[in-house]
């Protein structure tokens, strides 16, 4: 029957569809995928202390109750005594210190509420971001950003990190620099460079300026704090994807029954 | 019991009902893959309209308060988040499952005679579809529903003199606001769907007074009577037959859907948009406005048809707002394009099935480029002649366009060129 090959010409079709999309040119942000394991609860457990530690301050996460952290295995009272300020109630939604015209004054934006930042940019984003800070004396703030260039944020954590410097390096083509890339393994910016040339753009640490810790302790610390605004931004996901496979197991075994019952109606049919 | 259905029947028709529409109705044995979607589609709406009033019970119309409201049942209504991705899911899956609907009529040849107001309730249905998922969008009141609002109704204003009061009374004020948002509930949970409703009665009524077709497009109510059950004899009772066969397809059906809910709520962007996680702000314009999946091929057409469409005609994006609607309402008109002498695909020539053919290849291709801005192709090379420098995309696009409508205008023409098999006596039955 002609059907079939209808169905495998659409089923080509779709399969290629989303693959054209990749032939664009012009600067190229390379990121590297973000460590998190939603599983994982001590992470996201270290990621809400961090998160209460550097980010609260000036962001809100307003659609957040302290109470949710309960379902991170964090009880009332620890909650209470290290994750809040003494005037606030369990129940209340993690809302900021600074107020927005504060913000206004002093970043000149209001800096966004995180609930569901991680919904927005994904975790992959967020991960490099906090990866992507360095030195920049040109800005208002001292800092700018790999991912987020001219960002009003200040590297908020940069006592831990230490000072990122912008490394540019000079490639003769658009082949070496990609293999350069890769070298790299990390976050890395390619831009078009003078004369078919190209530059990859990375932040290395500033070896006069070290941070409290290592990189690799940084990154855990960054992956931590993703884990935990991956989770924020939909505290009932874990309980969604176990109960999800509950829900298929139920209907494969309502399958087999109606579908019994189907081929017990049909079979008197000539 | 018999004593309380007796009671009820001499006061109000419920057997004769049941019995009508589906008890007793007739409907051929040879029903295939393609024929579940219309009880799917059933079954859709009934799940959209159970959970959108759940919905309805914690949402806030109200630009101050709407987009904290739905991240509310998100969080803090129990099970709230289920029945939330179940609804957004819902109206992804009401566009799949009406639009694998709508191809199986047009395999089969459904529309055609005696069947034509059949489609035509279903055209309406499909139109009351859209306006549903539109002004469904704006509810949730962030960056994507915002704008793509505010896109949708501006195409209002193209139309020539009276536009901008126009789109104007539909918004309610000079931009989208509270108060089109309170309008836009209210179409979304009570104007359109009691008509979508509505229109869906019409349309089983209509489908069980004709009998339904076929993969085989043979009308069984011309077949000779089986002696023994004085039925046609390729006809059997849709209950208990297909009763317990659309079951197992709402039990696949069920299964897929969980899959999306439980594991990929957002489709990778497409069932949720990223953007519309940011509140909207009427200050800030999204660098790419998108529409959802579902209506992007039409979006695509609206793109594809230049504002200077010819030389000696005003600019004007109103060409584009007319070929869009033109491609849906085209639909309509199907039942008169076709004059081909069968109705089934199975017995039709090369001709239909090319053109068939590069209508769904035009659909899907469009709907990609609907997604996708116009550069995603890159440009041709300055110099060449007529393309020089312009987006490959929108080349394409415009082809395509041209050939979703030819699938239409050129069917009177082709269906009766098409070199058609004979159509047997009995359908086919393994």
């Amino acid at each position: 029957m002609g059907m079939n090959r209808f169905a495998l010409l659409l089923a080509a079709l779709l399969a290629v569809g989303p693959g054209a999309a990749l032939a664009s040119g012009g600067a190229d942000l390379r990121m590297e995928p973000a460590p998190v394991n939603r599983l994982d609860a001590a992470s996201v457990q270290r990621g809400a202390r961090n998160f209460v530690n550097y980010c609260l301050n000036c962001h809100s996460a307003k659609y957040m109750r302290y109470q949710r952290l309960t379902g991170l295995g964090i009880d009332s009272s620890m909650i209470e005594d290290n994750l809040m300020f003494a005037s606030r109630k369990i129940g209340d939604p993690m809302t900021a210190a600074m107020t927005p015209v504060d913000a206004k004054a002093w970043f000149g934006t209001v800096p966004p509420d995180l609930s569901v930042e991680a919904h927005v940019r994904g975790s992959d984003w967020l991960y490099n971001y906090f990866l992507g800070f360095y030195r920049d004396d040109k800005s208002a703030s001292g800092w700018n950003n790999l991912v987020f260039p001219n960002v009003a944020m200040p590297h908020v954590a940069w006592q831990l990190s230490g000072a990122g410097k912008l490394v540019e390096t000079e490639f003769e083509d658009h082949e070496k620099a990609l293999a350069g890339v890769i070298a790299v393994k990390g976050l890395a910016k390619l831009e078009p460079g003078k004369n078919g040339k190209w530059i990859m753009l990375t932040v290395q640490p500033d070896p006069d300026a070290p941070g409290t810790m290592t990189p690799v302790q940084y990154q855990s610390w960054v992956a931590d704090l993703v884990n935990y605004l991956d989770y924020m931004a939909e505290p009932d996901r874990n309980k969604r994807i176990s109960l999800g496979i509950m829900v298929l197991i139920y209907l494969g075994v309502l399958f087999a029954f109606a579908y019994a019952l189907k081929r017990s109606y049909w079979k008197d049919l000539h | 019991m018999q004593k309380i259905m007796n009671w009820i029947d001499a006061r109000f028709p419920l057997t004769a009902l049941w019995e009508s529409q589906w008890g007793k109705y007739v409907a051929p044995k040879n029903f295939n893959f393609w024929y579940y979607f219309g009880s799917l589609a059933a079954f859709v709406l009934v799940m959209q309209i159970v959970t959108g009033i759940i919905l309805t019970m914690n949402y806030k119309p109200d630009a101050a308060r709407a987009f904290e409201s739905v991240e509310y049942i998100m969080r803090d209504v129990e099970w709230g988040w289920l029945i939330r991705y179940m609804h957004s899911t819902g109206a992804s899956m009401f566009f799949i499952v009406v639009y694998l609907h709508m191809f199986r009529g047009l395999m089969y040849g459904s529309y055609r005679k005696p069947r034509e107001l059949t489609w035509i309730f279903g055209c309406l249905i499909y139109l009351c579809l859209m306006a549903e998922a539109f002004f469904g969008y704006l509810l949730p009141w962030g960056q994507m529903s915002y704008w793509g609002a505010q896109v949708i109704v501006n195409l209002f204003a193209t139309v020539p003199f009276i536009g901008e009061g126009l789109s104007q009374w539909i918004r309610g004020d000079y931009t989208i606001s509270d108060i089109t948002l309170n309008r836009f509930f209210a179409f979304h949970v009570a104007a359109v769907p009691l008509v979508l409703v509505g229109l869906v009665a019409a349309h089983l009524m209509a489908l069980h007074e004709t009998g339904s077709n076929n993969p085989d497009g043979i009308e069984i109510k011309q077949q000779p009577k089986d002696p023994n059950t004085g039925l046609p004899l390729d006809g059997i009772y849709s209950h208990p037959y297909y009763t317990y066969k659309d079951i197992v397809g709402v039990v696949v059906f069920l299964a897929v859907f969980s899959i999306i809910v439980f594991f990929v709520p957002d489709m990778g962007g497409y069932f949720l948009e990223a953007n519309n996680y940011v509140p909207a702000n009427p200050l800030q314009t999204p660098e790419h406005i998108a529409p959802v999946w579902y209506f992007t091929p039409y979006y695509a057409i609206l793109r594809a048809v230049p504002s200077k469409l010819l030389p000696f005609l005003p600019a004007t994006q109103f060409y584009g707002v007319m070929a869009m609607g033109a491609a849906v309402l085209i639909f309509f008109a199907l039942p008169w394009l076709d004059r081909g002498k069968v109705k089934s695909i199975r017995y039709r020539g090369t001709l239909y099935k090319s053109w068939l053919a590069a209508f769904v290849i035009s659909f899907l291709i469009l709907g990609y480029l609907g997604v996708v801005p116009v550069t995603v192709w890159g440009q041709f090379k300055e110099g060449l002649p007529i393309l020089g420098g312009a987006d490959k995309a929108t080349v394409v696009s415009r082809v395509l366009t041209v050939v979703y409508f030819l699938f239409f205008i050129l069917m009177p023409w082709y269906t009766v060129r098409d070199k058609t098999k004979p159509v047997p006596q009995r359908v086919t039955w393994a």
